[in-house]
């Protein structure tokens, strides 16, 4: 599938995550790591954290306890601003699109961090102001492209199925041009071909644009199918990580999805 | 055209591209959008990057006599292929793109291909997994590199590094494409297209640029059609059609074609072309239709009310009015109003403001369907012809455009009916041969230099031919009386909630018929009602659909109880089926025509049932998905009978 992609360093590594809120204990002493350019699956019965672990890692959550090192930088917690700058992007379980504005619009936004002109050449559109909008453009073009979603270009994204929804949140993701890319459940509530089709744009991110991506997801094939490490969480403790094969042979992880005799 | 007589005396389509290369150098060929923006190639460019990609076929080892195969969506650089292997001598052969990987076999080893140029990813993989069926196969190239990164066959090359190498051995060796060129002759063939195989196995249909050129020729100047006019290339490059219209006609003209963004994007590429000449089989002028009129019934009271209103004045005076026929005044000013409120506007949003002639072919189309776009002022003509006389054979010229007729013979076409009833062609845009096939080539070409082209029909008292069905599937019923059931099932056809219909009745008492409702818009018909549904089996199975095409089928027999000849074929039984038929099943064609044999044997226990006035018949079939996988489809379907009328023709007898 994709013998030219080397996965390289741990770019982002994660020691000792706990977080609280109030009495509830949503995630404790998690440590896991992510390299370069690789598919990392975080899995996991409802509940377990696996949400709240994303948000952590961009900054949303800040940890109670533990140490983020993101490039051998450390950080006691993550700020959502610094996360998107530092090349941190991501999507939602919950699709979080502006739903009456069209698609190009949408995955403009996502262009956002990129944008250098100031508001008043903006307003007036003049001189460096239209340069760069239409470089802007022509990138946002080039996702549309990649995402084969052309035909819905000018189409308000509240007209649109669920599963093109989804493909929208990620190009906007991808008009980042991030280095990591988080994606929360990006298969939920798909049929089947909408799943593969996702899978396939998944894959053509990490092979071709050489983004490295952390994923949550439900469906176990869709999960050891693309993924080239895997971490199970069960009621926010790591129960398990390793090579899609390992994790699936893991008499921890067969409990938790399968339950266990009492 | 004032370069005709010039035109003319240029006998190949390479000729024909330095001609237009050297005429009209900056007038656009070639448009494609591509990153949301229409770009553009000239006739020039268009001739260097062909020389480019000849010269690159040409290092890499393509000879004279060599078959090119193309595969993919309508791409620039797939049409510009067939200039490049014409220019070498080479003959090209397109497929169908969505053909599973197993058909397409059969034909690159029928015309045994060393050399593929395909579209992207998706088809090279196609390739790949049968190559050891195709030994011949030494060269794929492709034209769009993405995902293609990590495969590392030698025999895989980037069109771009072709065009590269094509370019160093151009100025290498800068007389070698023009000798090349110069040695093309008129009756060298041109290219090679797969009949669609509704009998049998495809047959490839050799072509020779005297052929095509002649046929597009008659057509440009039939229509009077010039350098400045515009076409949406988007049907498959596989059909003759798409071949008439997009290749030889434009290489002819020297007019511009457009390939749209995707496939998706058609409807609105097409808005923003705006084309001046259309070309779409019926289906497609069907799907436009029904789209419009379920977005009509969802549109306001006001809205709808000026449609229907407008659309009842069209009806009445908006084909005589396109055909300069006399109209009253009354007519003549409500459709002015008509124009400006409703059929302008509409013309619009379907993107033919601009079209001054539109063609149909492939298939009949409904009578009302046709007077719609004429009515609302498109200029929509039919024509005839087969992949083996390179489409034209008949043509429908402006003024004289009749419903059930496909108009008198082109220029330089012979047509005669033969004792049988079938209709036979001579001319020059015969087919040369079938290729490697002189059985089949015997047996369709006759002493005299006929083509059979096995369909039946007859001439009208103007001289316009008028196609009943197909020779073969005109049969009896036990009666003696007629059956055709291709009219039969376009009739039933045109009804939009009815997507595709099946006929039977030959040596049986009566006609019985396999209904496919057409999901859009039966699915906003239930909406609208409040009736829940799954899916198309769901839906299909419901009571209230079955009752809705009841009445469909009752009204085409009330129409068919008017035909003298026909009135013995009214549907008497009918079931919807729990699938759409489709071509990856084999039940269609490519180009999406029934296959009648071969799905009254895949369900013959329906068609038993049918008979035996059973009122319901479980069936379980297996469906093909386009990757090649497999799953089950099943369901309990019931039978209804419908309403036959008295023959009315027999009726004003008596």
């Amino acid at each position: 599938m994709s013998e030219g992609r080397q996965i390289g360093e741990v770019i982002l590594d994660l020691k000792n995550i706990s977080l609280r809120f109030g009495g509830v204990k949503a995630l404790t002493d998690i440590s896991f790591d992510v390299r370069e350019h690789e598919v990392r699956a975080i899995i996991g019965p409802n509940g377990a954290g696996k949400s709240s672990m994303l948000n952590v890692i961009n900054g949303v959550y800040r940890p109670q306890e533990g140490d983020i090192v993101f490039r051998g930088k450390h950080h006691r917690d993550m700020n959502t601003y610094e996360a998107a700058k530092a090349g941190i992007a991501r999507t939602f379980q919950n699709i979080a699109l502006f739903k009456g504005m069209t698609v190009l619009d949408n995955i403009m936004t996502g262009r956002n961090l990129k944008m250098k002109s100031n508001f008043l050449l903006d307003a007036l559109y003049w001189g460096p102001a239209q340069r760069e909008e239409i470089a802007h453009r022509r990138k946002v073009e080039e996702i549309i492209d990649f995402l084969e979603i052309q035909h819905i270009r000018k189409t308000p994204v509240a007209r649109l199925p669920y599963g093109l929804q989804k493909r929208v949140e990620l190009g906007r993701a991808l008009a980042a041009e991030p280095s990591i890319l988080l994606l929360d459940e990006p298969m939920a509530g798909m049929n089947v071909e909408e799943k593969q089709d996702m899978c396939r744009f998944i894959l053509d991110v990490n092979d071709q644009l050489g983004t490295t991506i952390v994923l949550i997801e439900h469906d176990m094939g869709v999960v050891m199918d693309i993924s080239d490490r895997v971490v199970v969480l069960d009621y926010g403790k790591k129960i398990a990580d390793g090579t899609p094969d390992e994790v699936r042979a893991n008499q921890d992880v067969i409990d938790a999805y399968l339950g266990v005799a009492h | 055209m004032s370069d005709n007589v010039r035109l003319s005396s240029l006998s190949t389509f390479p000729r024909l591209l330095k001609h237009h290369a050297q005429v009209r150098p900056n007038h656009p060929a070639t448009r494609e959008k591509d990153l949301g923006i229409w770009q553009t190639w000239t006739w020039s460019q268009v001739a260097e990057e062909v020389r480019a990609m000849a010269c690159g076929l040409a290092e890499l080892g393509f000879k004279r006599g060599d078959n090119l195969a193309i595969i993919g969506d309508n791409r620039p650089r797939l049409y510009w292929a067939m200039y490049a292997a014409q220019c070498l001598g080479g003959v090209p052969v397109p497929l169908y793109q969505d053909a599973v990987a197993a058909e397409m076999v059969f034909v690159l080893q029928d015309a045994g291909i060393k050399f593929a140029i395909v579209e992207d990813q998706e088809q090279v993989d196609k390739l790949l997994e049968n190559m050891s069926q195709c030994p011949d196969l030494q060269h794929i190239l492709y034209d769009d590199p993405r995902g293609l990164r990590h495969y590392n066959q030698a025999f895989l090359h980037g069109l771009d590094e072709v065009q590269e190498m094509g370019r160093i051995h151009n100025r290498n060796h800068p007389e070698f494409l023009d000798g090349e060129i110069e040695l093309g002759k008129s009756d060298d063939v041109a290219v090679m297209l797969y009949t669609s195989g509704t009998t049998g196995k495809p047959k490839g249909v050799c072509q020779t640029h005297g052929a095509f050129i002649a046929a597009a020729q008659s057509g440009c100047e039939f229509d009077r059609l010039g350098p400045d006019d515009n076409i949406l290339s988007y049907l498959p490059m596989a059909w003759v059609g798409d071949h008439l219209f997009s290749f030889a006609q434009a290489a002819y003209a020297g007019f511009t074609i457009n390939c749209p963004e995707s496939g998706d994007t058609v409807m609105t590429d097409m808005r923003e072309i705006g084309p001046s000449y259309y070309f779409a089989p019926p289906r497609v002028f069907e799907n436009l239709l029904t789209q419009v009129m379920i977005r009509m019934e969802d549109a306001g009271a006001l809205k709808r009310n000026m449609f229907h209103y407008f659309m009842g004045v069209a009806r009445r005076c908006g084909a005589e009015i396109l055909d300069g026929k006399p109209v009253s005044g009354t007519d003549r000013l409500l459709y002015a109003l008509g124009n400006l409120l409703v059929y302008g506007p509409l013309r619009n949003v379907l993107g033919m403001s601009r079209i001054r002639v539109a063609y149909t072919a492939g298939a009949a189309i409904g009578p009302d369907l046709f007077r719609f776009y004429r009515s609302i002022g498109v200029n929509l003509k039919q024509l005839y012809g087969a992949t083996e006389t390179c489409a034209a054979v008949c043509l429908q010229p402006d003024g004289q455009i009749k419903f059930d007729t496909v108009g008198p013979p082109a220029p330089g076409v012979e047509v005669k009916i033969d004792d049988s009833g079938e209709v036979l062609v001579r001319g020059a845009v015969m087919l040369k041969e079938y290729y490697k096939r002189p059985d089949a080539t015997a047996e369709s070409i006759d002493a005299q230099g006929y083509f059979h082209t096995g369909d039946a029909g007859f001439f009208d008292e103007d001289g316009h031919l008028k196609i009943i069905d197909r020779a073969k599937d005109v049969g009896k019923l036990a009666s003696g009386a007629m059956f055709a059931p291709n009219y039969i099932e376009n009739k039933l056809k045109f009804f939009s909630h009815i997507k595709e219909a099946v006929a039977f009745g030959d040596r049986k008492d009566e006609v019985c018929a396999f209904i496919n409702i057409d999901m859009g818009a039966v699915g906003n018909w239930a909406e609208r009602r409040n009736i829940a549904y799954s899916g198309y089996t769901d839906l299909a199975q419901k009571t209230e659909v079955y009752e809705l095409i009841r009445e469909c089928v009752e009204q085409a027999n009330a129409e068919l109880a008017h035909d003298a000849m026909l009135s013995d074929s009214q549907v008497h039984r009918f079931l919807i089926l729990h699938k759409e038929l489709d071509p990856d099943d084999d039940e269609l064609t490519r180009t999406r025509k029934v296959r009648r044999g071969f799905i009254a044997e895949k369900y013959g226990v329906l068609i038993d049932a049918l008979y035996s006035g059973k009122a319901s018949q479980f069936i379980e079939t297996e469906v093909k998905f386009e990757d090649g996988r497999k799953g089950k489809v099943s369901a309990d379907l019931r039978i209804m009978e419908a309403k036959t009328f008295p023959s009315q023709a027999a009726k004003k007898a008596a």
